[in-house]
């Protein structure tokens, strides 16, 4: 289509803004503290993975790592598993209220985290998940169940209702329907809303560390107590934030060819 | 949309949804209610306040009222500009990608990028980003000559919070619209350009009116983020210089947890709360309604 220069070079310049910020902390993370003190340096002297080393040499580190992976996991197979049904009810039938719960469900997302720590502590506390993956991956559905409705509503609505009634004239139960032939038909849906559970559970940071203490202390809890222990190591937190990146980066790469769909199909 | 055939069994399959939200937000909403109406002394002494809160708060002449005030006014200013500046950005970046070819899938992984980074990262990232002597962004402000300072003025403060979340949330908006263009038919430019259309007229008949879904979906996102934002500001200004910019999540949390005053926090988060309900219901409504004139 229409692609003169110009829009090229718009997005060139875009990306590049946008990756600067990124490219500034890789390249802290390659360099010593002193150095990153003494001055503006564009490209790194003598780079060294020393900071990398050190992560991967403190268990307390990679524990960190795993509870945060484990967290994340479970919130994004929890929050799509009740979201599925969920989101065909809405899309397929009218039901007493059906409007209002949607957007009751919405109100959700509006949610500022920081009204809930207080809250989310007592309870997590009074039920004994407390300072556990558990408590971490059910605060998260808060935001991330709705979500999920709201990005599955859509792609439900991209399946022809004929294909359900042409299901049941097939004698399938709707079990069965839903689960052999319905949900392989908005598998890329899945994978969009997967994508976006996942992102909003790893970046969220306050519940997180308000959740834990000691036990399932996530990466993010990890950061903020070397801030405190030796100074400002900013190397080593960058070398921390690069690692960050990584499992974000991995799963965007495998949706990528779907995400620009995620939302099209949506409705509001 | 009214063909949908009624079917109140159809509750069941909301049922499991309804379980987990009334158990991450609805429990902890009636917390934060009984909270709002008790004064308390020390951990765990409560004593009943009624409404005294929400009246002090809604006050201006009283001290928590002002603070209230001045943060609201604060929080809406901020989410305005960056809706401003975020979504026709985000619509001109998604026009300039192109629609095929390897640079898609590339030029999209490298825009979500900035979105996957945990928000403490991200607040750290600018913290040394935007210093003069040692980071590029204020070094640069610096270079050209502008009095840039995050920790001392206000202004400085202001500009580096819109430009993080300008950097960190303009992608959500690229992607969305992405989307939304994507979904025209190519049948539509084709005909376009048989009309002789201009560039002017493609975008303003043909895909802004598509579009409009989805930057709806886009609005709503944004300002409900933008309006509870917390942890930028907090790592990169802690809130200043002075309360410059000091928003309604940063001043709740340090009632909260620095002053340990529970009751006042809980009543300033309801209304907070409420706001965000309001105005999203407002432009909701709004939306859902122009549409159906669209579709009729």
């Amino acid at each position: 289509m229409r692609q003169g220069i110009a829009p090229r070079l718009v997005l060139i310049l875009y990306l590049v803004l946008l990756m600067l910020p990124i490219y500034w902390l890789i390249s802290m993370s390659l360099r010593t503290n002193a150095d990153i003190m003494s001055g503006l340096v564009l490209w790194p002297r003598d780079p060294t993975l020393v900071k990398y080393r050190a992560i991967f040499n403190d268990p307390s580190w990679l524990h960190a790592f795993g509870v945060s992976l484990a967290y994340v996991a479970i919130n994004t197979v929890i929050s799509v598993t009740v979201a599925l049904p969920a989101a065909y009810a809405f899309n397929r039938f009218s039901f007493i209220g059906d409007k209002h719960l949607f957007f009751w469900l919405l109100t959700n997302l509006m949610a500022p985290a920081a009204v809930y720590v207080m809250p989310f502590f007592n309870l997590y506390y009074a039920v004994g998940l407390f300072d556990t993956v558990w408590a971490i991956a059910l605060a998260h559905c808060l935001f991330n169940v709705p979500l999920a409705v709201w990005i599955l509503e859509g792609f439900v609505g991209g399946v022809p209702r004929e294909i359900d009634e042409t299901a049941a004239i097939d004698g399938y139960s709707f079990p069965r329907f839903f689960i052999r032939i319905f949900l392989p038909l908005i598998a890329n849906g899945i994978g969009v809303t997967a994508f976006f559970c996942f992102m909003f559970s790893w970046v969220e940071q306050l519940m997180a560390t308000t959740l834990t203490s000691s036990n399932a202390l996530p990466f993010a809890a990890v950061m903020t107590r070397s801030y405190s222990a030796s100074g400002m190591d900013w190397s080593l937190l960058a070398a921390a934030g690069v690692l960050t990146m990584i499992p974000g980066a991995i799963v965007i790469w495998f949706v990528r060819k779907h995400i620009a769909k995620g939302f099209a199909l949506g409705r509001v | 949309m009214n063909d949908k055939p009624v079917n109140n069994r159809a509750w069941l399959m909301v049922l499991p949804v309804l379980m987990f939200v009334l158990f991450s937000s609805v429990i902890p909403t009636m917390t934060v209610v009984n909270y709002s109406i008790q004064d308390s002394m020390g951990v765990n002494n409560f004593f009943w306040n009624g409404d005294a809160w929400f009246r002090e708060l809604l006050d201006p002449s009283t001290e928590l009222g002002a603070r209230f005030a001045g943060a609201l006014v604060r929080t809406f200013a901020f989410s305005f500009t960056c809706l401003a500046i975020q979504i026709p950005l985000g619509i001109a970046i998604a026009l300039c990608l192109p629609r095929r070819g390897w640079a898609v899938g590339l030029s999209l992984v490298l825009i979500a990028l900035p979105m996957l980074i945990p928000w403490n990262v991200v607040g750290m990232i600018w913290q040394i980003f935007a210093r003069a002597d040692i980071g590029l962004f204020g070094a640069t402000l610096t270079g050209l000559g502008l009095r840039y300072n995050v920790t001392q003025d206000p202004v400085s403060a202001w500009v580096t919070i819109v430009v993080i979340d300008v950097w960190h949330w303009t992608p959500l908006v690229v992607l969305l619209s992405y989307a939304g263009l994507r979904a025209i038919p190519d049948a539509y430019y084709q005909a376009a350009r048989i009309d002789g259309a201009s560039r002017w007229a493609v975008f303003s008949k043909i895909e802004l009116p598509k579009l409009r879904k989805v930057l709806v979906i886009a609005t709503l996102l944004r300002f409900m983020q933008t309006f509870m934002i917390y942890t930028e500001p907090v790592v990169v200004t802690g809130g200043g210089p002075g309360d410059s910019t000091t928003f309604l999540s940063i001043d709740l949390v340090k009632i909260a947890i620095g002053q340990v005053d529970l009751g006042k926090a809980a009543a300033m988060s309801l209304v907070y709360n409420l706001i965000i309900i309001a105005v999203c219901w407002i432009f909701y409504t709004a939306m859902t309604q122009l549409d159906r004139r669209g579709d009729a």
